[in-house]
C-alpha cells in the first residue's frame, strides 16, 4: 500500500488475509498478525455467536489515530487492521491486525499498543448471543 | 439537532437516534445536559460525546450542522 496505514470494516467474520496482504512489502524483514476470535464459551454459558455493531464514519478516523500513534513511537513499517461488524459465529476471527516491520525488535510492542487502544478507543460495540436463545452486551472497557 | 445513538443507548431510548433543542453554538456538556433532560432513558447512563465523527471534550464547540453522536462505552476486539 502507498499509505502506512489501511483499515476496514467488514460484514461478518476476518480471517487475517486481507490485513497481511494490505502490510505486505519486500521492505519487511517480518510480519506480526493478530487474530482475535470468538470464544464460543463466556462466564460458563455456550456463545453461538457475537454481534457487532460500529459507528462507522467514526472507526477509520480513530483507528487512523491509533496507527499514527503506533508509527510514531514504534520502528515499524506498515499497519493494517481488519474489524468485524454483524454477526461472527463461535469460533470466527472478528478482528485482524497486521504489522510489518524491518526487524522484529518492536512489531510485538506494537502489536499489542494498536490493539489496547482499539479496545480503548474504536467506537464498537458487541452482543453475545447464547445457545440458550438469551443475549447480552459486553461490558465496555 | 439529532444526536446518533448506539448500542445499550438505542435499547435505552427506543430508537437510534434523538432529537435535542438546544441553541447553537454550545458546549457539548450543555448538549449533554439538555439531552438527558429531553431523554429520561439517557439519564444515568455513561457516555462519551462525538463530534464530527471525533471524540469531544466536555468543553469543545458544537456548532450548527455539527454530528453528535453519544457512545457509550466501547466494546471492541
Amino acid at each position: 500500500m502507498s499509505e502506512r496505514f489501511a483499515f476496514r470494516l467488514v460484514e461478518g467474520p476476518v480471517d487475517g488475509a486481507w490485513a497481511l496482504a494490505a502490510v505486505h512489502g519486500t521492505d519487511a524483514g517480518c510480519t506480526l498478525l493478530f487474530l482475535g476470535t470468538a470464544r464460543a464459551s463466556s462466564g460458563g454459558r455456550a456463545v453461538l455467536r457475537l454481534e457487532y455493531e460500529a459507528y462507522g464514519a467514526m472507526v477509520e478516523p480513530e483507528m487512523r489515530c491509533i496507527a499514527e500513534d503506533a508509527l510514531a513511537r514504534h520502528a515499524v513499517l506498515r499497519i493494517a487492521v481488519e474489524h468485524s461488524a454483524g454477526t461472527v459465529p463461535a469460533g470466527a476471527g472478528s478482528v485482524a491486525v497486521a504489522i510489518a516491520a524491518a526487524h522484529r525488535s518492536e512489531v510485538f510492542a506494537a502489536g499489542a499498543f494498536v490493539m489496547n487502544e482499539l479496545k480503548m478507543r474504536a467506537p464498537i460495540w458487541k452482543r453475545e448471543v447464547f445457545a440458550d436463545g438469551s443475549s447480552s452486551r459486553v461490558q465496555g472497557s | 439537532m439529532q444526536v446518533l445513538l448506539f448500542a445499550n443507548l438505542t435499547e435505552a431510548c427506543g430508537a437510534r437516534s434523538v432529537e435535542v433543542v438546544i441553541a447553537l453554538p454550545a458546549h457539548a456538556a450543555e448538549v449533554r445536559v439538555a439531552a438527558e433532560r429531553q431523554h429520561p432513558g439517557l439519564r444515568g447512563r455513561t457516555f462519551r460525546i462525538a463530534v464530527n465523527a471525533r471524540y469531544a471534550a466536555e468543553g469543545d464547540a458544537v456548532t450548527d450542522g455539527a454530528k453528535v453522536a453519544f457512545l457509550p462505552p466501547v466494546a471492541g476486539g
